[in-house]
């Protein structure tokens, strides 16, 4: 793991790039995470594959509700040679969630970014095939908000099937 | 008109192979010449469909035969587990995260239980250590031997199959005497396990040791050589390293192109440092690489379970913390203080502080690692599983590209996804 001090010289090198993309560095139960802007979150991700974090693990969205900005995209990179884990993380609003894709340069985000935009309704700019991925194509909403409610959904029962669409006729 | 490009398999003894025969005859005196390039066909497959390991459906696009383009469509059983965990208390998660990938339960509840004790920085005592790898390593077998019956009865070697599930139902059996249930087991408890093992417990898990590998022998006698097998997986599939990795592929998939990525040996987590294993690795990543690193893979369990039994540490099976372990039933009775806890723990849970971890864990189909953010509450803020097949399923299409379509179908046996892990 890059332990605090390691972390500080990533993001100061960052910061050499560009002084405003890094916007906060968190050393959480050893694990290092680092907050950019999402203009810089390309080449964040560049830079650490060329510092050897070649293998992004995973990318996840969160809520942040009731702070803001709201919504969260997490890149979890991994460098294979020394075991070693990075978290680059980026924040954005609700009303203008645009965050760069970055699927041409790393394939295995392709499914886990339309995850993001189907349950928190990030939107990738560039992405190939932006399309809803779990949730049917028509489905309004994004379900994994912090806002939106469980058990929100209509059932279909016999009890009450004469209040709700009869699919049958 | 041009002719598909196809892999032919490699080695093939005893003169032609079937499908080498297949190719060489000459059809070309039918075809008309002024045809011009076939005709592409999209064919949709699932999601009811026996092959597919589930409801997974499958846009293909033919020519001919030959597989030109795959998409899959998934979401059919997305059942939004993850929503269900931030709607309840941390250790009442647990039995909805089980559910995720229903094959490698115990795997989903270790991945989401690291996460929350690395959020508290909870120690896990050594006894409840060895008991999660030794329950682990047997589900990672059960689950093996589902993909290896349903595998092999994709090819057509139906006898497999009843073999595979009835190995299987040994390992249920013991599932079901060390926790009280054969699937979703919540036995892995945050801070431990649920209870001890029972007595006699021991000796059937060194029984099954005992006759496992036989029935490993048997399996490999029935396939490892058989023709018909080796000419529907040898030379098929085959996908380089890199483009796996860019994939973010793991797991067997990865190990049979040669990388030994492991994360038991990479990154040890749950005293795995203790226990002396080796890493099957493939070479050229065709889908019998898939099949035999998968099969010397339950060996290996079979050894580490062996281990896990001698070396088992006496001392308690979950954290003596009482904030996060429920007390023990006598001590309800004498003290104030542990009713008090009980009360706490069954109402409220336990709270957890601040801040977000990822735990990630080698299950049968790769890095299974579990995203929690905490917000101090005592429901998690956000639980995301990243589950091995879900990711692994974007490769399909590039190794299935100018295959035949009987190929597509073995390829996705042995690529083993569980629609219940990719959509949650």
């Amino acid at each position: 793991m890059p332990d605090a001090t390691g972390l500080e010289l990533i993001a100061q090198e960052l910061r050499d790039r560009d002084s405003e993309g890094v916007l906060d560095t968190t050393f959480f139960r050893e694990k290092a995470a680092i907050t950019v802007t999402r203009e810089t979150v390309q080449a964040t991700l560049e830079h650490l594959r060329g510092k050897g974090y070649g293998f992004m693990a995973s990318v996840h969205g969160v809520d942040y509700f009731p702070e803001e900005p709201r919504l969260g995209v997490h890149y979890e990179l991994l460098d294979m040679s020394t075991v070693d884990r990075i978290t680059v993380k980026v924040r954005v609003p609700l009303d203008d969630p645009h965050v760069p894709s970055v699927t041409p340069e790393w394939p295995t985000a392709d499914h886990q970014e339309r995850e993001i935009w189907d349950m928190f309704g990030v939107i990738f700019d560039g992405h190939p095939d932006h399309r809803r991925i779990l949730m049917p194509e028509d489905y309004e909403g994004h379900p994994q908000r912090r806002d939106f409610p469980v058990g929100g959904e209509p059932v279909h029962f016999t009890h009450n099937e004469s209040r709700q669409t009869r699919y049958t006729r | 008109m041009s002719t598909p490009e196809v892999r032919k398999p490699e080695g093939a003894r005893g003169g032609l192979s079937y499908r080498e025969m297949e190719e060489s005859v000459e059809l070309s005196h039918i075809a008309h010449e002024d045809e011009g390039e076939q005709e592409l066909l999209t064919l949709n497959m699932g999601p009811h469909h026996p092959a597919t390991h589930g409801v997974l459906r499958l846009l293909t696009t033919l020519e001919g035969e030959v597989v030109r383009d795959v998409k899959p469509i998934i979401g059919y059983v997305h059942t939004g587990i993850e929503k269900t965990a931030e709607d309840k208390a941390y250790w009442k998660a647990i039995p909805v995260v089980e559910r995720m990938d229903y094959l490698s339960y115990y795997f989903n509840a270790m991945a989401y239980c690291g996460a929350v004790e690395t959020l508290i920085g909870l120690e896990v005592p050594p006894r409840a250590q060895y008991l999660r790898v030794l329950h682990l390593e047997l589900n990672r077998i059960a689950s093996h031997l589902i993909w290896l019956a349903t595998g092999a009865l994709d090819l057509g070697a139906i006898s497999v199959f009843w073999y595979g599930w009835r190995d299987r139902d040994r390992i249920l059996d013991l599932f079901e005497m060390s926790s009280g249930q054969r699937m979703h087991t919540r036995y892995f408890q945050v801070g431990g396990v649920m209870e001890d093992i029972p007595v006699g417990f021991e000796q059937r898990v060194r029984a099954f040791c005992k006759d496992f590998p036989k029935r490993l022998d048997q399996f490999e006698a029935l396939i490892d050589k058989n023709q018909i097998v080796l000419q529907r997986l040898r030379g098929v599939a085959a996908v380089d390293e890199q483009t796996l990795l860019g994939f973010g592929v793991t797991g067997p998939l990865l190990r049979a192109t040669g990388n030994p990525w492991d994360l038991r040996k990479a990154a040890p987590y749950s005293s795995y440092d203790h226990f002396d294993f080796k890493i099957p690795v493939g070479t050229v990543g065709d889908n019998y690489d898939r099949y035999r690193v998968r099969m010397a893979e339950m060996r290996e369990s079979v050894k580490i379970i062996e281990q896990a039994l001698d070396g088992l540490p006496e001392g308690p099976y979950i954290t003596p913390d009482r904030k996060y372990a429920l007390p023990p039933r006598h001590e309800l009775a004498t003290s104030m203080e542990a009713l008090i806890h009980h009360f706490k723990l069954v109402t409220e849970g336990f709270r957890v502080p601040p801040g977000e971890a990822y735990y990630p864990i080698e299950s049968p189909r790769g890095e299974l690692g579990c995203f929690v953010r905490s917000d101090g509450s005592s429901k998690p803020a956000r639980v995301h599983m990243r589950d091995p097949s879900f990711v692994n399923l974007q490769a399909f299409g590039e190794m299935v590209r100018d295959t035949y379509i009987a190929d597509l179908i073995a390829t996705l046996a042995m690529l083993d996804p569980i629609l219940g892990g990719i959509d949650r």
